[in-house]
């Protein structure tokens, strides 16, 4: 039920070719890599779609989400680790985890704006991964290898004999946190968050409890961003606080959001199509040093962006289709 | 007439500058109550203090007989008191509906319904037509109906409005101000800080002219308008000539 705000035919046709495609893609491509592309693509626009929860409807910008990815690896791994608990119920109890964490960050950061909120996100994410790192029960900085179980299965969530079973859940993840923006930018929430991005004295001034919106907006995308961290434990099976906690993820989320677009649904996707590949084309051509080279790139598309269009690539496909309509 | 709001000797001081001083005044259900008086007088700021954008220092705010002082903005506005400010901060990324629905969904969760009442509210401020349009594409004029619309939409029981005609073109001011009346004409309470002069006395039932943060004046404008201290501080000899 999406009255004046619903999409149009064409658009629920495009997206249902998009999602046949998707579906089909590891029947053809059938090696690791393309397979181990999109799955991270997947990943990326799920964690950045979570990200956008937050910064692009919201306008928090938060540059501190490895606290819940972590939080969800850690929480997942350790479970099985040590109680020898299924990862899909480490999955859930992670997201709860990281859902405290954010409450427990939100109180107080919360009342910065801005800036200020940016640059204490960052604080934050500093403090925890020190903290990890000398937390000896959870592996310290030498970290945590998930516990192998065999035969490959759903329940286990692991496969060690192809990638398509990661594949498929990566997708599901990927709709999951698409259907949760699409069912919240609808709803009064969405209406919300949008009007405290905009000007929170007006939005109080309209009867919205802006905090508690705020904090609402920051569980859900923690607990998404959590989902998607259980997920990478799973998938990579060896998780360290330089994996999962540092900065430099933070960044990147926020990076996949910016470029395609952040307060769209399909920014994050867009976003992480184009910076994953080039991620991982830059450290096969460039071998062990592409990993800077990517990050050279990422600056100057971060630059262009901020320059030419603010609003990402979604914008720029808006302004087009404008000019031709 | 009953009282709907009643201000009992707020007072708010920023350091050593006294905005408001143990003021002092009262609104009744269906009543327009005009505020005047020169820049820095603490109209805003008393606007802020009624609100909750403000905490006051002293003094009691009452609405129908219940404290609201230490209240939220968003708590204040859920018990039924709306505002515009002087500055005006449209939620420009949104269309002018989207805008009011966000005033509606005070009342509602459901967005058709929300979208039908913010419809209906922009056809009261004259703005129906302009409801598909990005709200940072309206003039200034616009953007005043605009805020209306949105608070209007929240079904408030108080409307607090600062500066009507304020940055306004002068062909749009008799439009906003038979707005203004009409909306009181179907029973809102209302009160409106403005500073063009024939505006305010033409439309309000009751005056309050504040001066330093004090109430220099309460009463009918003719009376206000003639008062030797209001004439002193804000109108000056030639309005009364």
């Amino acid at each position: 039920m999406a009255p004046a705000a619903g999409w149009p035919v064409v658009r629920w046709t495009a997206a249902g070719v998009l999602l046949l495609l998707l579906l089909a893609f590891p029947l053809v491509f059938t090696q690791p890599h393309p397979r181990h592309v999109v799955i991270t693509i997947f990943l990326f626009a799920m964690l950045a779609q979570a990200w956008n929860l937050l910064a692009g409807y919201c306008g928090q910008i938060s540059l501190g989400h490895a606290v819940f990815f972590g939080a969800g690896a850690y929480t997942s791994t350790l479970l099985g680790k040590y109680f020898d608990l299924s990862p899909w119920i480490g999955m859930a109890v992670g997201a709860v985890v990281a859902v405290a964490v954010s409450q427990l960050i939100g109180y107080p950061v919360f009342r910065l704006r801005g800036h200020y909120f940016a640059i204490a996100t960052i604080a934050v994410g500093e403090i925890v991964n020190t903290l990890m790192i000398n937390w000896d029960w959870a592996g310290g900085a030498r970290g945590l290898f998930v516990p192998i179980k065999r035969p490959d299965s759903f329940v286990n969530l692991q496969f060690h004999q192809s990638k398509q079973s990661y594949y498929y859940i990566a997708l599901g993840l990927l709709l999951l946190a698409f259907w949760i923006t699409r069912k919240v930018e609808v709803s009064r929430m969405g209406y919300y968050l949008r009007a405290i991005r905009e000007d929170q004295d007006a939005a109080a001034s309209l009867g919205i409890p802006v905090a508690a919106y705020k904090q609402r907006a920051m569980a859900l995308s923690a607990a998404l961003t959590a989902l998607g961290g259980s997920f990478y434990a799973q998938y990579i099976l060896f998780i360290d606080p330089d994996s999962v906690f540092p900065t430099a993820l933070s960044i990147l989320i926020c990076l996949v959001a910016v470029l395609g677009g952040i307060g769209t649904l399909w920014g994050p996707l867009i976003g992480a199509a184009i910076l994953i590949p080039l991620g991982e084309w830059t450290r096969i051509y460039f071998g062990g040093t592409g990993k800077a080279v990517d990050l050279l790139i990422y600056g100057a598309l971060i630059m262009l962006v901020s320059v030419i269009q603010p609003g990402g690539i979604m914008a720029l496909a808006q302004r087009g289709r404008r000019r031709t309509g | 007439m009953t009282t709907l709001l009643d201000v009992r000797g707020v007072t708010k001081r920023y350091g050593g500058l006294v905005a408001n001083s143990n003021i002092s005044f009262q609104v009744g259900y269906g009543e327009l109550v005009g505020i005047i008086g020169p820049n820095g007088a603490g109209k805003s700021t008393l606007f802020d203090l009624v609100t909750g954008f403000q905490p006051a220092d002293e003094g009691q705010v009452l609405l129908e007989g219940e404290s609201v002082t230490r209240l939220r903005p968003d708590e204040i506005s859920r018990r039924g008191v709306a505002r515009t400010f002087q500055k005006l901060k449209p939620f420009t990324q949104m269309t002018v509906v989207e805008n009011v629905m966000v005033g509606a969904f005070q009342k509602t969760t459901d967005p058709v319904r929300a979208r039908n009442q913010a419809m209906e509210a922009l056809d009261r401020v004259g703005l129906a037509d302009k409801a598909e349009a990005h709200a940072r594409v309206l003039s200034t004029g616009q953007r005043k109906r605009l805020e209306l619309a949105r608070a209007l939409a929240t079904q408030p029981r108080l409307l607090l409005l600062d500066e009507v005609t304020g940055g306004v073109d002068q062909r749009s001011i008799p439009a906003l101000v038979d707005l203004v009346r009409r909306l009181h004409g179907e029973g809102a309470s209302l009160i409106v800080i403005e500073h063009n002069m024939s505006v305010i006395m033409g439309i309000s039932q009751r005056i309050v002219a504040l001066n330093l943060g004090e109430v220099i004046a309460d009463g009918p404008p003719a009376v206000v308008g003639r008062d030797p201290r209001v004439v002193e501080a804000y109108l000056g000899q030639a309005y009364v000539a």
